[in-house]
């Protein structure tokens, strides 16, 4: 099991990167299936040192919901920046910064949420606190700093904690 | 036929957002919100034109194209990473501690996490 543990340090990494290959050959024979698992188990090992830690998924069913969700918000993103963009006159907007702070912990699960941030309305997530307690937020238009906090809390933070945490 | 309008509203829609990005770059008046309109509209306006050209493969080659979702994943990954990095290289470079609200009880963000900025945040307690 522990040499298993060491060929095998990401298995998940492994997977999504046989896949991956699959899917850039865009044609399947045994050949690439071979050469991308190969890939995929090299590749792991050799980042290894940088990724010590085995992320934990702990209800891996709903990253699915989570994607839809996500890629759904990234849509309604695209119009409500450009509208803001094309409709609203500067002197209008109100830009700003809004501390939001974490409930999670896993590094894993703050990667995705700052994505997430940066991909959904009028978001981009510009920092982390020194010690990874908050992330730094700046907002295209936000009237109201507070509502945009508790949007990410509910929308994004409490699905990412039950799937990671 | 219907393939074709698909395609050709696939492409101008992604088209027309490819341009509301470029122009809110020029639009927009401060540095961080000028970032808002790349990293958000160009997402829509490459896959539009990443749906069109999946339909156009499988309608007139008669294959299916599985570079096009690559390509949104890889664009979906990388996109917040760059705006991060552009993020703090304006946080390094145009703003002090006290122009942005303080992270909790962490008292600086990572950017600002150097010596010289210990002195300015630890003033006020004392």
């Amino acid at each position: 099991m522990k040499l298993l543990n060491r060929l095998l340090p990401h298995p998940l990494l492994t997977l999504l990167l046989t896949v991956t290959w699959l899917l850039l050959v865009n044609r399947f024979s045994l050949n690439s299936l071979l050469f991308g698992f190969f890939l995929g188990l090299l590749i792991p090992v050799a980042t290894q040192p940088y990724w010590p830690d085995r992320p934990k998924l702990k209800k891996p069913l709903k990253l699915i919901s989570y994607l839809g969700l996500v890629i759904w918000d990234i849509l309604v993103a695209n119009i409500v920046v450009a509208k803001i963009v094309v409709f609203m006159p500067n002197s209008k907007r109100r830009p700003g910064w809004v501390e939001i702070p974490l409930d999670i912990r896993t590094p894993e699960a703050i990667a995705t949420l700052g994505g997430t941030i940066t991909m959904t309305p009028g978001t981009l997530t510009a920092d982390i606190s020194a010690q990874g307690r908050s992330l730094l937020v700046h907002c295209l238009h936000a009237p109201d700093p507070d509502e945009v906090r508790d949007e990410i809390k509910t929308r994004y933070e409490a699905r990412l904690k039950e799937i990671f945490e | 036929m219907i393939s074709d309008i698909l395609i050709t509203i696939c492409v101008v829609v992604g088209g027309l957002f490819g341009l509301i990005g470029s122009y809110g770059i020029l639009k927009l008046n401060d540095p961080m919100s000028r970032m808002h309109a790349p990293t958000k509209t160009t997402t829509l306006g490459v896959g539009g034109v990443l749906i069109g050209s999946m339909i156009h493969a499988v309608s007139y080659e008669g294959h299916v194209s599985v570079h096009e979702i690559l390509i949104t994943l890889f664009l979906l990954i990388t996109a917040p990473v760059t705006a991060n990095f552009l993020a703090k290289v304006f946080i390094n470079q145009q703003t002090k501690p006290q122009d942005l609200p303080t992270p909790g009880a962490c008292k600086l963000w990572a950017t600002h996490d150097k010596p010289e900025h210990y002195a300015a945040s630890e003033q006020p307690e004392a």
